[in-house]
């Protein structure tokens, strides 16, 4: 073995290299990128309308609400957690919204402010759990997914809350030009959450502590407020699918969201984030998050029968995260 | 009955068996001695069919054998008692014992009744009485021992192999230990015993091997030999590396860090110790000592019964490292790849971990200019070698990963670095760029704590050393004090000198 000699490398100010092929290949976003291409492409194929302005739109109103969930799961999934509760918080905050306007009488900002609030309380209480009651998350979350469904069902007897503000709407239906105000809500939370997690210390800190917890904390990283922190985004986005939820219903549905938390999953793997954590991009849950509606939208223009659907897009997800995985 | 010659091992192109010999007797106990990294755990492994020697023969009562794998070795009448057992915590002594070995009646079930009876002879054998029906979890260390013992007596083992089977009994145990060995003594099982401790050498063994750095010593009645010849035998003379002159320390240097106490658990030995400006403080002793340990507790990383320290005379008490790095205190840990690095992640991500406030843009970004800038400033001090700052971690070699580590720490003004076992597993050339890096550090007005197991780094790097026994410090040397057989003779008997 060849002894390191002092030589020292001099100091030069090497540029962040530029994007090359090779580099580019590489890259987490490549398998979601083709796979989203490819299932456009044969979606077009199989229906003339999909390629439609108003098809795109269409589908990416549909994908907001679980596109907006999964911002919040992908910060968890990167700290190598997972947060089951994100339908059921959502429903809740939802219903709350609509119970303090509708039967409190309250303006409809202090209900948006509570149905937040909601979600900001319970993301917190399950970070808390995780971080300083050292539970599993798989477990904690569970156990506030049953939670926070069964608030929603007691506060609304098991019926919507209807008779919301007209004005409300305007977060599940409208538009602003051609482009639906959840498309751009959606747009906003993503943008958002690339900042956090590309140009913040936080954002890396929540990478170190999916690579490596023990070395994180041993140089220094507050592990447990960071995780206290990412929960509480994921109740936080959960609310804010809440009023897109909310103004496109134009209710507070107690029983929305069932199986929403396994779709924005899917969202971030399909995304090409590892779900053991500290490597992914918030741009792959978008991919993801688009590739899902897309199939769903896709296969209901072709008119296949529903239960089929289910069937179908369990077998790509598989097959996605087959040709993903990692080799070792 | 059990002969090795001329075992060689090489793992890639570093050699850690030069041909050892060792050659048991049936009914007797042979003590395989030797410090940290002799090589005896490797001799075992060799053995025991787990890996395999690049050279040398095995025979078994005269017929030479060779194990692919810990089956064969089974087979061929060897058991082993690990450092860390190898019992599933909740099933119970007799289902461990006949674990994957299940005797079962004609219908395929489990036939419990027979495998009782069978777990109740042998340890009736052993003389030994246990709950054969409490999950082995609820069962003492002694007692889970014992269980390991008998199966591997129940694989009709005739060649016994215990490493460091006392490391965490007590006396009465210890006593209890040594009768089983006795009477499996007497019904003529070979018995290889590995202990750090010279006494319970002296008491259960008949003959010594001792190993060194890889390289056979010699084998000798117990008989023959006394404690003092003991640890010569296991030190030596050695080489001596090429350390970079210590520094000449002030007098009054002034302390930095003083723990008034440290007590890792309830009833263990509370340990106190000072650290002065600019000094390098050797933690010394065997594996498992407590060294690490107390370090982690310092920091709020590993519980402690007790910690009390002061830092430049006002009282601190850390939570988490978080804390320590506030203060001015980091950790190198011992496992690079477990505790220090993201393996997945590139130089500049592993190197800014900590270090994001020398960034900071507007108090909340991180400006990537200046963070690319700083990691190739820290990159250049330690000399990384490596093709960029975005390289992943895992193409780097042991020594450079280690320097990726270190320069994570320059950045900050840090009074006080603990290196945990710095040299491990890194070749001879980064390790010289390690000491000098740790003496920079020194002559800047760092202090430094090293951790180390490897006595040749303990010796030429140190002021002061801090002789670790038992969980806590047993004695601190310095100045013409600070030779091999003293520490070694601290960390094994934890006495001064044999009562001669």
């Amino acid at each position: 073995m060849q002894p390191d000699t002092t030589a020292t490398t001099p100091v030069k100010q090497t540029r962040r290299p530029k994007l090359q092929i090779g580099q580019m290949l590489r890259s987490p976003l490549v398998l979601p990128l083709a796979g989203l291409i490819v299932v456009s492409l044969l979606m077009g194929l199989a229906s003339e309308n999909f390629f439609s302005f108003d098809n795109i739109f269409n589908v990416l109103r549909q994908v907001s609400i679980v596109g907006i969930l999964a911002v919040g799961m992908t910060f968890v999934i990167l700290t190598g957690g997972i947060d089951l509760s994100v339908g059921a918080v959502m429903a809740l905050s939802g219903t709350i919204c609509a119970g303090l306007v509708v039967n409190m009488g309250m303006p409809g900002v202090v209900g948006l402010a509570g149905g937040v609030l909601v979600g900001i309380a319970f993301g917190m209480f399950n970070g808390a759990m995780v971080a300083w009651g050292r539970m599993p998350a798989i477990i904690v979350t569970l156990a506030t997914m049953g939670i926070a469904r069964g608030l929603g069902l007691i506060y609304s007897g098991g019926y919507p809350i209807s008779g919301l503000p007209s004005w409300l709407s305007w977060f599940g239906i409208g538009r602003i030009g051609i482009v639906p105000v959840p498309v751009i809500f959606m747009v906003l939370i993503y943008a958002c959450a690339w900042v956090l997690l590309q140009r913040t210390p936080f954002g890396r800190h929540v990478y170190s502590i999916g690579g490596n917890e023990t070395a994180a904390r041993l140089s220094g990283v507050k592990t447990q407020r960071i995780k206290l922190a990412i929960y509480t985004i994921s109740g936080l986005t959960s609310s804010l699918a809440a009023i897109v939820l909310t103004g496109r219903l134009m209710s507070g549905q107690p029983n929305a969201g069932v199986g929403f938390e396994l779709d924005a999953i899917a969202a971030v793997v399909l995304g090409g984030t590892s779900i053991a954590g500290g490597r992914g991009l918030i741009l792959g849950t978008l991919i993801g998050a688009v590739l899902l509606g897309i199939l769903n939208n896709g296969l209901n223009l072709m008119g296949i029968n529903p239960y089929l659907q289910d069937v179908i897009k369990g077998l790509i997800i598989l097959l996605a995260i087959y040709i993903g995985r990692e080799w070792r | 009955m059990l002969e090795l010659k001329n075992i060689k091992k090489s793992f890639g192109k570093v050699e850690v068996l030069h041909g050892v010999d060792l050659e048991v007797r049936a009914g007797e106990v042979h003590a395989l001695l030797g410090e940290n990294g002799a090589g005896k755990s490797t001799l075992m492994k060799v053995l025991c069919g787990i890996i395999q020697a690049s050279d040398g023969t095995i025979k078994i009562n005269g017929e030479e054998q060779h194990f692919a794998n810990y089956d064969e070795a089974i087979e061929a009448g060897i058991g082993i008692v690990f450092q860390e057992f190898s019992l599933i915590p909740y099933l119970s002594a007799f289902e461990n014992m006949f674990l994957a070995r299940e005797i079962c009646n004609r219908f395929g079930l489990l036939d419990r009744r027979a495998m009782r009876k069978r777990a109740r002879e042998i340890l009736a054998q052993l003389d030994v009485e246990l709950p054969l029906n409490a999950p082995v979890a609820d069962l003492s260390v002694a007692e889970q021992q014992f269980v390991e013992i008998a199966k591997a007596l129940s694989l009709e083992a005739r060649i016994l192999v215990l490493d460091e089977p006392t490391a965490t009994l007590t006396p009465s145990e210890v006593e209890h230990l040594f009768k089983v060995l006795r009477e499996l003594r007497r019904k003529g099982v070979a018995i290889v015993f590995i202990s750090h401790h010279l006494e319970e050498i002296f008491e259960i063994c008949d003959r010594i091997t001792v190993l060194r750095d890889g390289e056979y010593v010699a084998t000798c009645d117990v008989a023959d030999v006394d404690n003092d010849r003991l640890v010569e035998m296991m030190v030596g003379r050695r080489i001596e590396h090429n350390f970079p002159p210590r520094r000449d320390l002030l007098p009054k240097a002034d302390p930095v860090l003083e723990v008034e106490e440290i007590q890792l658990a309830r009833g263990g030995p509370v340990s106190s110790f000072a650290l002065r400006r600019g000094e390098v403080l050797g933690f010394a002793g065997l594996v498992g000592s407590g060294r690490t340990e107390t370090a982690l507790a310092m920091l709020g990383a590993h519980p402690a019964a007790r910690c009390k320290m002061k830092m430049e005379g006002k009282e601190v008490r850390f939570r988490e490292p978080a804390d320590g790095l506030a203060a001015g205190i980091g950790l190198l840990p011992e496992s690079r790849k477990e505790q220090g690095l993201i393996t997945s992640f590139s130089i500049v991500r592993n190197i800014s971990i900590n270090n994001y406030a020398k960034y900071a843009r507007n108090r909340f970004f991180i400006d990537l200019k200046k963070e690319l800038y700083c990691t190739q400033e820290a990159m250049s001090q330690v000399s990384v070698k490596a093709n960029s700052p975005f390289d992943r971690l895992d193409t780097l070699s042991g020594g450079n990963q280690q320097k990726v580590v270190v320069a994570r720490w320059l950045n900050h003004d840090m009074k006080v670095l603990i290196f945990d076992e710095p040299t491990r597993g890194i070749d001879v050339g980064a390790k010289a760029e390690i000491y000098h890096l740790m003496r920079d550090l020194t002559a800047r007005g760092c202090s430094i704590i090293m951790i180390s197991s490897e006595l040749p780094e303990i010796l030429g790097m140190s002021d002061r050393v801090c002789v670790f026994r038992d969980g806590g410090i047993v004695a601190t040397v310095d100045g013409s004090d600070i030779t091999s057989e003293k520490i070694m003779t601290y960390a094994t008997t934890g006495r001064k000198e044999n009562a001669a």
